[in-house]
């Protein structure tokens, strides 16, 4: 197992970046989620790493050594595919153990590593099956042992769940994050779903347009989001967006909405006045008649245990997460309140956020 | 409408009737173009007389004649000869006394046939394994003007054999190659190349590259990956295409008639220059076709599970 350094990574495809200069470490271990929406570079950077694909400049260390130019089979890594690339022509044992039989492995090691995967996958009544009556479920298993039998020295999956249907997604988020845990092998996953980055990651790197827009842990990325299209991308419903125009001094922690003042944690630079624009989460709003910012219900829907329920404000439709036996009638006119430490403050133009108390001891980009 | 009936079929699946249509169709149409090969085949059983007669014989002695003057050449002779020389030989030599004939020697058309099978099967084997890579390569890996090169490729199946056979022929005099097996094999090579690979390209298109990437990410260099991953995967389109152009090769006419005349002739040419008696020997050209039907017939069956995958032409995606 090794960390995997990646400095100053570049790739364009003629006119097209498709990656620009990507910075960013994976300690030993660490279970990392490039997340972004398709065409943002995931696929392309984990495909760099493993050797797929190289880059146009920049460095990819993995454990030290510099592999940025070295064939995938010299780096001592373990790909698995969304198709999951299981060799039609081959039972599920021998598609187990055909990355060994290429190093040259002993018959006796191979039969015994296979097994060992075989075991911590669960999947010993399969193994002399054909690849081509496999459920989607069990394919992933039999992709998954073909990466730790090997013992590589890190992992990297490219949307290995994208293949399956929602439910079963769910199972083998849960399973691989738990083979995660036992194996503690760095891996590298890459996927468009939120939520599978959410639940799986220990740290997410949030990506679009070839550029890593922010790297940090499931909890900094969806709290202190550091422009709006993390906040927009990370969340269900996302942040809510409040356009505005006003200037902040620094030290202020007060936004003015027109009329209604809404606290803030304090900024820590001067905001000429500009356009900007106010990030709330839908769990952080709450009705209070007596509050300044009103709007009146456009509807509600219903989801259980809570409610989403739309407003629209002069600022913006908004939504807002509450406890679904709260009764608010369509049409009504009602007051807002947000949690005053939880907001984020954007700049109009370019969407980046504005450095606050919010985001201490966050790596501001 | 209430209460969907539990025999409705889905609309994608044609109805017991239309199943019954289009099977007496098919059936028809099997029956239509078999009857020439039934013909043929008849005819290799026929006395020359039989395979003339007017109106046509359906129904006949089988003879042993065809089979017979197929294998041998035969000089006449006088009757006080043939009785000087003692009972006859074997079935073939009591035919061919019969016609007051005696066999001199065997026929070239053992040769001719041996002949076909080299060219076709060196020819087939040439041209997909030369496909398999041109098409690996038109597929993975990208070629400038790759577009125009597979049109070019294909270029070579444009003009009437007719039309290239005069400076073929010359060039083949030049190179030595007129009227040998190597050079029929280089030319159907040619020509079947551009099929293979047009329909593998097909097959190596539907073949994701994932599984080459797993492959060489396991370990192995493109060139093991392609030989372990891709061959084994394509291993249908490889039988299609040498199903095609064994045909082709194995059934060739004009250029074989055009470029070859005696050690290198093939077979197709060869029958239809049997003479008999008194014109063409029907029932040896019968016998003949119907041998010469063997080896294709076999070979198609052999790889019948693929070519019957193998002519949708990839054109179903999973």
């Amino acid at each position: 197992m090794a960390e995997i350094r990646v400095e100053n990574l570049h790739k364009s495809f003629g006119e097209f970046v498709a990656v620009r200069n990507s910075n960013f470490t994976v300690e030993d271990g660490e279970f990392v989620v490039l997340l972004g929406p398709s065409g943002c570079g995931k696929t392309t950077t984990l495909r760099m790493i493993a050797g797929l694909e190289l880059p146009t400049s920049g460095r990819i260390l993995l454990g030290g050594n510099d592999v940025t130019f070295k064939r995938a089979g010299e780096r001592d890594i373990a790909f698995v595919f969304q198709l999951f690339a299981l060799y039609p022509h081959m039972n599920v044992r021998q598609n187990i153990g055909f990355p060994l039989k290429c190093e040259g492995v002993p018959r006796s090691e191979i039969a015994r590593r296979v097994t060992e995967a075989a075991r911590i996958l669960r999947i010993e009544h399969i193994m002399n099956k054909p690849v081509s009556g496999l459920s989607g479920g069990d394919r992933q298993r039999v992709a998954l042992g073909r990466a730790i039998v090997r013992e590589p020295m890190c992992f990297l999956m490219d949307e290995p769940l994208g293949a399956l249907d929602s439910e079963f997604r769910h199972v083998m988020c849960g399973e691989l994050r738990g083979l995660h845990n036992r194996l503690k092998a760095t891996t590298v996953y890459v996927t468009h779903d939120q939520l599978e980055a959410m639940s799986m990651a220990d740290k997410i790197a949030v990506m679009s347009g070839g550029l890593i827009e922010q790297f940090g842990s499931p909890q900094e990325i969806y709290q202190r989001p550091v422009s709006m299209f993390v906040a927009d991308f990370i969340g269900s419903p996302p942040m809510n967006f409040l356009k505005f125009e006003s200037g902040i001094a620094r030290g202020s922690a007060e936004a003015r909405l027109g009329d209604a003042v809404v606290p803030m944690p304090a900024v820590h630079e001067d905001v000429a006045p500009a356009k900007l624009v106010l990030g709330v989460r839908p769990e952080h709003i709450r009705f209070d008649d007596a509050s300044p910012l009103r709007g009146s219900v456009y509807g509600a829907e219903y989801l259980g245990t809570t409610q989403i329920i739309t407003v629209d404000t002069e600022f913006g439709q908004i939504k807002a997460r509450t406890n679904s036996h709260i009764n608010v009638a369509t049409g009504s006119h009602v007051g807002l309140r947000f949690n005053a430490d939880r907001l984020s403050l954007f700049r109009g133009d370019g969407g980046r956020a504005v450095n606050s108390a919010l985001y201490e001891g966050v790596a501001h980009g | 409408m209430s209460g969907a009936s539990t025999t409705a079929h889905s609309v994608v699946e044609p109805s017991a009737t239309s199943k019954r249509v289009a099977g007496f169709f098919v059936i028809l149409y099997a029956l239509i173009s078999m009857a020439p090969l039934a013909w043929i085949f008849a005819t290799g059983w026929k006395t020359p007389p039989d395979s003339i007669s007017y109106p046509p014989k359906v129904v006949f002695d089988p003879s042993l004649e065809g089979y017979c003057n197929l294998f041998t050449t035969r000089t006449r002779q006088t009757n006080e000869y043939i009785e000087a020389l003692g009972p006859p030989q074997g079935a073939c030599d009591e035919v061919t006394r019969r016609r007051e004939m005696v066999i001199a020697g065997q026929s070239n058309y053992v040769p001719r046939f041996i002949n076909s099978l080299i060219i076709a099967f060196g020819s087939t084997f040439l041209a997909v394994s030369l496909g398999v890579f041109s098409a690996y390569a038109f597929s993975r890996f990208k070629i400038p003007l790759a577009d125009d090169l597979l049109f070019f490729i294909l270029s070579t199946r444009m003009m009437p054999p007719i039309a290239v056979a005069i400076p073929i022929y010359l060039m083949y005099r030049e190179l030595g190659l007129s009227d040998s097996a190597l050079g029929m094999i280089l030319l159907y090579t040619a020509v079947n190349v551009s099929l293979a690979v047009w329909l593998l390209k097909g097959f190596i298109d539907e073949i994701p590259r994932e599984y080459e990437e797993a492959a060489m990410i396991d370990g192995y260099t493109r060139l093991h990956a392609f030989f372990k991953v891709v061959l084994p995967q394509a291993a249908t389109g490889i039988a299609a295409t040498a199903i095609f152009c064994m045909i082709f090769a194995w059934n060739e006419y004009a250029f074989a008639v055009l470029l070859t005349s005696g050690e290198a002739q093939t077979a197709p040419p060869f029958i239809p220059t049997i003479i008999g008696e008194g014109g063409m020997d029907w029932p040896a050209v019968g016998a003949g076709t119907t041998l010469f039907l063997i080896p294709i017939v076999v070979f198609t069956i052999v790889l019948r599970k693929h070519l019957l995958r193998g002519i949708t032409f990839g054109a179903v995606r999973k």
